[in-house]
């Protein structure tokens, strides 16, 4: 007897039999910026804050005050491994018995992951005209857990990794990485249409872009 | 020379599961349209995402460029499927991932309910899936013992209301918030009795009442928007974040998918990651949007299954005019602007389709003559508008019409009373083959405007097909004279091309 994968690529075959063409796809449509490098970041705050994001933009001798103020009132926060350690020379931050790393051999579990209360991560790639952030896993964005379950997450943006349009970003992604795009809280609109922000993921989203990083 | 095939032909293989209407679209229309509480609750819902969807579609300047490339791209993928899916699994395998195929919604049913068998648990959590809907997964687990917790809000509504989707997108649009904290109330045993209607709490509500769930399952189970040829990738498009709860804590994820959600290559992505959002949820990108490959060695779920699900999917492919619906990336923008489903509702439409694609959509994965399937193509009035809004640019009105052909094509030769249409087009015939048959007729003009009455109205006309007419609207009265008495009086008798001044 036939098995289901043969059986159902025979299918097609007869299904088409007529042998349709394979068109050549038209890519007429926008691949490049139109606007300064100074629209775009400008861009991508005004709608991260369009879909409720908190946001900041900083340099980076900024940067560990920011994320000090940010997680004043955190429990207890998660960072990936590679995370640079400048970005935490500041007082409150330097020694922190509230920040816990997630390393190779040193994994937390879901429910030490569902103790704390926020997570710092950095991203691949940010894209201003949806304001999507897209984080892919690198040792300075970690596991996919780690910016799910707590329910702030603590999002750095380095200006380098803005870019306008969807196009220009996916050239700077490995899609065979594990990715997540993010564009503001989560949310649903499942009652009568009324959004709600923060369903199940974190349910603040602070995004710091750093001008010179 | 290329090889060629010895097999058995195959003859379309029509789909199951919930893919039928039990009954016609009109007598399932006449029911639901009683229902005021769900057209209010539609209208309200497809007229500000359809708002909402212009506005984000209007800020893009290469919009249409995006729909042609989008409608190319699903045109050489369903052309080229064979290599793509092929492709895929080469990819998808070497990452560590295992595909099974099925050829019919049973069978993909029995290869999920082993694969969570194999895990030791009789729980796994969901992330809302057309494709799960159409071949009745979830009755299908429970009945092997396994519950199924559906996660997004609105399928979690659904499922704690033992109720039916009937939008795609917002499947529980027919309830209002009374009604969905009422359903709280009385279904989820650890809810705060003091529960308001204020959605907020009500979202809140169901956080609490997964999130025990999501730590602590051992299997989730995903549909997929989109499968990547090139890479071997899978994504799924969501809202709420149950769906990266789903894809990355449990240890097991099993995602089911219909054969025709491949991309040709991962850069597509950049074409229909515009196209998705805006045209489903009038958004500039959803909130969360997961990629995976395979396995990712220490990070989420590491065994990784994929069940590609064909269940009348060739079928479709085989009719030539009608395939391009196979294009269809469930966005739910047809829905939306149809005037015809922004009165009956989802629940008319019998499938887990509904709405513009699914009156195409279904009768070609079932076959026309599949129950009352053949009523589904009649549900519209060609205006269009899903044409206009499809972001993939399938021409439904055009397959509709041609489904309809197919419907009249699938009667012909069969012996069986003359219907009321044939009588009527029997009596036309007769009527317009001559003029004085024609001038028989209009001699009976008066007992028109008698029936009409005071009101010059004829509100009822007896028989199935004339009644149905006169049961939604009004017939005006007759004139007191024919155009044909009008004309031979404004004339010379024997004149028959030319007005009275001889123009």
């Amino acid at each position: 007897m036939m098995g289901a994968r043969e059986e159902i690529l025979e299918r097609i075959t007869s299904a088409l039999a007529d042998e349709p063409a394979i068109p050549e796809v038209p890519r007429t449509y926008r691949r490049s910026a139109d606007l300064s490098e100074q629209d775009i970041e400008e861009m991508l705050v005004e709608r991260l804050e369009d879909y409720k994001a908190h946001v900041d933009v900083v340099t980076a001798a900024g940067l560990p005050g920011t994320i000090a103020t940010l997680l004043k009132e955190a429990s207890g926060y998660v960072v990936p491994h590679g995370l640079p350690e400048a970005w935490f020379d500041v007082d409150d931050l330097r020694v922190d018995d509230r920040r816990i790393t997630d390393a190779p051999g040193h994994r937390l579990s879901v429910p030490e992951l569902d103790a704390l209360s926020s997570v710092v991560t950095s991203s691949t790639v940010s894209i201003a005209e949806s304001a999507t952030i897209v984080l892919d896993g690198s040792p300075d964005q970690g596991r996919r857990a780690i910016s799910l379950v707590p329910d702030q997450h603590v999002c750095i943006v380095p200006a380098s990794s803005i870019v306008q349009i969807l196009p220009e970003a996916m050239s700077r992604l490995e899609i065979t990485r594990p990715l997540t795009w993010i564009s503001g809280p989560s949310a649903t609109s499942d009652i009568e249409l009324e959004r709600v922000e923060g369903v199940h993921g974190p349910r603040r989203l602070d995004v710091v872009i750093v001008t010179d990083l | 020379m290329s090889a060629v095939f010895v097999g058995m032909p195959s003859l379309p293989a029509y789909g199951i599961g919930n893919l039928h209407a039990t009954e016609s679209f009109p007598d399932a229309a006449h029911h639901e349209l009683a229902n005021d509480q769900m057209r209010t609750n539609l209208r309200h819902a497809t007229h500000s995402i359809r708002d909402k969807r212009l506005k984000v579609v209007g800020e893009l300047p290469d919009w249409e460029d995006l729909r042609s490339a989008g409608s190319a791209t699903k045109e050489a993928a369903m052309a080229d499927l064979p290599a793509l899916l092929e492709q895929f699994e080469a990819n998808f395998t070497a990452r560590g991932g295992i595909i099974h195929w099925a050829r019919d919604a049973e069978e993909a049913n029995r290869i999920v309910a082993s694969l969570v068998r194999e895990q030791d648990t009789e729980e796994v959590v969901k992330v809302k899936s057309m494709a799960t809907e159409e071949i009745g997964l979830n009755d299908h687990l429970a009945a092997e013992g396994i519950e199924a917790f559906e996660t997004d809000l609105a399928e979690l509504i659904v499922q704690l209301g033992h109720d039916k989707p009937s939008h795609i997108l917002v499947p529980a649009i027919h309830k209002n918030r009374s009604e969905v904290r009422e359903i709280f109330l009385r279904e989820m045993p650890d809810v705060d009795p003091e529960l308001t209607d204020d959605p907020r709490q009500l979202a809140m509500a169901a956080r609490a009442h997964l999130r025990r769930k999501f730590l602590s399952a051992k299997v989730a189970i995903s549909g997929a928007n989109f499968a990547l040829a090139d890479t071997g990738t899978l994504g799924v498009v969501e809202s709420e974040g149950n769906g990266r709860m789903c894809l990355t804590l449990p240890q097991t994820l099993i995602t089911v998918m219909g054969i025709e959600k491949l991309l040709p290559q991962a850069d597509d992505l950049e074409v229909f990651m515009q196209l998705l959002p805006r045209s489903s949820t009038g958004e500039r990108m959803n909130p969360y949007t997961s990629f995976w490959t395979g396995v990712t060695e220490d990070d989420g779920p590491q065994n990784v299954h994929l069940v590609m699900v064909d269940n009348g999917r060739t079928a479709a492919l085989s009719d030539r005019y009608g395939r391009s619906a196979l294009h269809c990336i469930r966005c739910s923008a047809c829905m939306n602007v149809c005037p015809v489903y922004e009165r009956t509702g989802g629940h008319a439409y019998g499938s887990t389709y509904p709405g513009p694609i699914g009156a195409i959509l279904s009768p070609l994965m079932t076959g026309i003559k599949a129950e009352e399937n053949n009523s589904l193509p009649y549900a519209s009035s060609l205006c269009g508008a899903c044409f206009d809004a499809c972001p993939v640019k399938i021409n439904i009105p055009e397959i509709l019409v041609h489904l309809r052909g197919e419907d009249v094509d699938s009667r012909r030769g069969k012996p069986r009373m003359p219907s009321e249409m044939d009588l009527m087009m029997k009596g036309a015939q007769w009527a317009f083959s001559s003029g004085t048959h024609l001038n028989l007729l209009e001699k009976a003009l008066p007992l028109g405007r008698l029936a009409a009455g005071r009101d010059k109205k004829i509100k009822r006309l007896p028989g199935r097909l004339a009644g149905g007419w006169t049961a939604s609207r009004d017939i005006p009265a007759p004139p007191k004279k024919s155009f044909r008495d009008w004309w031979a009086s404004e004339h010379d008798a024997g004149d028959t091309g030319t007005t009275k001044d001889g123009k």
